[in-house]
């Protein structure tokens, strides 16, 4: 049927961000073991407190099993065959942009991020991540004079490891899950962000996870604090070449939040998706927490979903202190045969916590998008506040679409309400939109937009018209 | 403007068909008026016309302004001018009344060489349509349709034709749902959008709207054809005696039901 077509043209658009960097890596050896998580912290000169948290995480995962309880169905990634670190050759501390491998610059250009500062989009800084490692990041000193630091997590276990000692693993506890085990044994690089008491961070930030070497998992570490009456938004951007073997990429984002403090997290997550056949692309298997240790404090996750082949993920909020706030907003779009689970967890543990959960799922093509979310409110959280919405818009007669939402409740002041509603985007709607003159494309892009609104305007402006573009959207006009 | 000519239609891949044969012609600066029972193809007619991919035409043409466009999509129709308001407007949720139309309005335009309004100009000239059909302007921030009462979604329909203005609007039963007042109202407003360079054809059940907008042209589809075609006087027949003594004509040609 045309309609399902139109929709290929519009999702399923060739991969734009398929090429492969010629870059010389150093070696390292394939596989796992107690040597190579040693290797990895020695390669990075780690103290030796980190290297004994990588070890024992290391032995917490080797007793772990694999998860299966999730809707998707894959071939389980080698661990044995991976390559667990994954540096470009010639990686210099970097001072300056031009230290920078000419290749790899390239390469953010090519995918529309500029690392020069000058030509960046004023009020973003950006940390660029290749592979496992942290390239640049830009506007640092700008930042620095704000007091807030933001630099690569390798950084910040030499410079400031107080911090890193103090909040790595304490949303995110090593032994939560098997991927997040993994990571804390393996973990390259990733971003740090310290916001000091009493600032508002003065620009946008911004990491882009780049996967380019075929055969290394990429783990990636985040973890932003935000210390009282703080505020700072995060973006995140994700894209690697188009190979016909799986990557695996199992990220481990913590987010800390004290007193009055606000983190805002955004995600536009474009992984290679594998082909029509479902051949390659990415497993995203990543673990995202935020705790809002302080009173009256706000953690909001906002993710576009559209890449990766496999996709497990749950960005949640414990929400420990009185009046905290947690937020969850995701588009997840798959196509072909992607398969996704994702959702959130919202733990009530203070007083009069709210949040809020807002979910759009879009299936087309042969891929499966199941919503999974989990509510709980604690017995001290007294008047704790949930209200969930999980809709799901299938395109095509071949596509599946699953909500499974869990509540516990153990006080009675609780209020939790949950709304789900299934909707298929019909060939009248389409026919109705062409009668009033839009081409098909431009209906269901209409009509994919509409359905995703109230998600999309929570995306920082920066990352809006990325977004628009990424679902084939025309931005709806400023006025009114 | 509109030569529709013994027009055959199957619902696609089922082999049903619906339309046995329909003959019509619509000169420019006509009305027209369809009527006849439940189910006699009325609808199917409309959609035809305006190109969904449901139906199939095994046999027939429509010619639109002297070609044929039996080969355009639903799309290239409205840009030629066409306009169908539904019986049963469809709802898109998320998505303003003000973002449809306006993307409607600089498509067709630009589709026509016309010159294509920036948001201020668009919501200048949106203004004076709410006026015509006297809507409340809240009206062009909420949703397609979507939790419209059956009579502001044929009014919605109405509004839309005023911003558009098509060459040739095909009123799917318009009236059914329209309270007195507003029955009133919208024919006044599609009268008002009437002049000699444009048509309008009017589906409807009741005698009483051609009261408001009258008619050049009657006519009364039975069993997928057009059996009887006549001026408004026609209409007043069909109300008091019915389609009885017209089922006949519908087999007239040898061809059953
Ligand atoms: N897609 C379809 N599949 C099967 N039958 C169809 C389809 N579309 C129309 N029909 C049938 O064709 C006939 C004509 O339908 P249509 O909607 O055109 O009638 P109508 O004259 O507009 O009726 P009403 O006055 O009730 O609106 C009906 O019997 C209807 O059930
Ligand atoms: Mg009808």
């Amino acid at each position: 049927m045309s309609e399902t077509k139109a929709l290929e043209t519009m999702i399923g658009e060739e991969y734009k961000y398929g090429f492969t960097t010629d870059v010389e890596y150093e070696d390292f050896p394939k596989g796992i073991n107690e040597d190579v998580v040693r290797l990895i912290s020695e390669k990075k000169d780690e103290p030796e407190w980190m290297t004994e948290f990588r070890l024992k995480a290391y032995r917490r995962w080797v007793e772990m099993e694999e998860p299966s309880w999730f809707n998707a169905t894959y071939t389980k990634p080698k661990f044995d065959k991976l390559q667990y670190y994954s540096a470009p050759k010639n990686k210099p501390k970097l001072n300056s942009l031009d230290e920078v491998d000419p290749n790899i610059r390239e390469t953010y250009e090519k995918l529309g991020i500029p690392l020069e500062e000058q030509k960046m989009l004023a009020g973003v800084a950006v940390d660029a991540v290749f592979d496992s490692v942290s390239i640049f990041t830009t506007f640092k000193e700008k930042l620095a004079e704000a007091g807030v630091i933001f630099c690569s997590i390798s950084e910040a276990i030499q410079e400031h490891p107080e911090l890193v000692k103090k909040y790595m693993g304490s949303v995110v506890p090593a032994n939560d899950n098997f991927y997040a085990a993994l990571n804390s044994a393996v973990f390259s690089d990733g971003s740090f962000c310290y916001v000091p008491k009493d600032t508002i961070c003065p620009m946008e930030l911004s990491t882009y996870f780049r996967i380019n070497n075929m055969n290394s998992g990429q783990f990636e570490r985040t973890l932003i604090i935000a210390e009282e009456n703080s505020h700072v938004s995060y973006l995140e951007g994700c894209t690697a070449p188009m190979y016909d073997e799986n990557q695996l990429h199992a990220a481990v984002v913590e987010l800390v939040a004290m007193d009055n403090a606000e983190i805002k997290y955004s995600t536009i997550q474009n992984w290679y998706s594998g082909d029509e056949d479902g051949k390659g692309g990415i497993f995203n298997f990543v673990t995202k927490r935020g705790a809002c240790r302080g009173d009256n404090s706000k953690i909001s996750w906002t993710q576009l979903e559209t890449g990766s082949a496999v996709t497990l993920k749950y960005p949640s909020v414990i929400l420990q202190g009185d009046n905290s706030v947690g937020e969850f907003y995701s588009v997840a779009v798959t196509n072909k045969r992607q398969q996704a689970d994702t959702g959130t967890k919202m733990i009530h543990l203070g007083k009069n916590t709210k949040s809020t959960i807002i979910s759009k799922g879009i299936s087309a093509g042969k891929s499966d998008n199941s919503y999974r979310g989990e509510v709980k409110i604690s017995k001290k959280a007294d008047n704790a506040r949930n209200y969930s919405q999980c809709d799901s818009m299938l395109i095509g007669q071949t596509c599946g679409a699953h909500t499974f939402p869990y509540i516990e409740s153990a006080n009675p002041t609780g209020k939790i309400e949950h709304e789900a509603t299934t909707s298929r985007v019909g060939e009248d709607q389409i026919f109705y939109l062409q009668q009033r003159g839009l081409s098909e494309d431009d209906a269901i892009s209409l009509i994919v937009n509409g359905f995703c609104k109230e998600v999309l305007k929570e995306l920082p402006m920066e990352f809006a018209v990325e977004a628009n573009k990424l679902l084939g959207i025309k931005l709806e006009g400023s006025v009114g | 403007m509109l030569e529709i000519k013994d027009l055959h239609v199957e619902v696609e891949g089922e082999g049903i068909e619906i339309l046995k044969g329909v003959n019509l012609t619509i000169n420019k600066g006509e009305i027209h008026a369809i009527m006849g029972p439940n189910g006699s193809g009325k609808s199917t007619l409309a959609k035809v016309v305006a190109g969904h991919p449901e139906y199939e035409v095994t046999k027939g043409d429509i010619i639109y302004n002297g070609e044929s466009i039996l080969e355009l999509d639903p799309d290239e129709r409205s840009h030629a001018g066409l306009f169908l308001a539904f019986q049963y407007p469809v709802e898109v949720p998320g998505v303003t009344n003000n973002t449809l139309l306006r993307e409607s309005y600089n498509t067709i335009a630009a589709s026509r060489g016309r010159e294509e309004l920036d948001p201020l100009e668009f919501d200048d000239y949106i203004r004076e349509k709410l006026d015509l059909v006297e809507m409340n302007p809240d009206f062009l921030e909420r949703s397609v349709n979507t939790g419209f009462s059956g009579g502001e979604k044929k009014r919605n329909e109405i509004f839309q034709m005023a911003v558009l203005e098509p060459a040739l609007a095909l009123l799917d039963e318009t009236d059914s749902g329209l309270d007195i007042d507003a029955l009133r109202i919208v024919a006044d407003g599609i009268n008002k959008l009437h002049h000699e360079d444009n048509s309008v054809v009017l589906i409807t059940h009741y005698q009483r709207l051609l009261n408001y907008i009258v008619p050049d042209h009657v006519h009364v589809m039975i069993g997928g054809k057009v059996v009887k075609s006549g001026g408004k006087e026609l209409a007043l027949e069909l109300e008091e005696k019915g389609y009885d003594w017209l089922e006949s004509l519908a087999t007239v040609n040898g061809e059953a039901k």
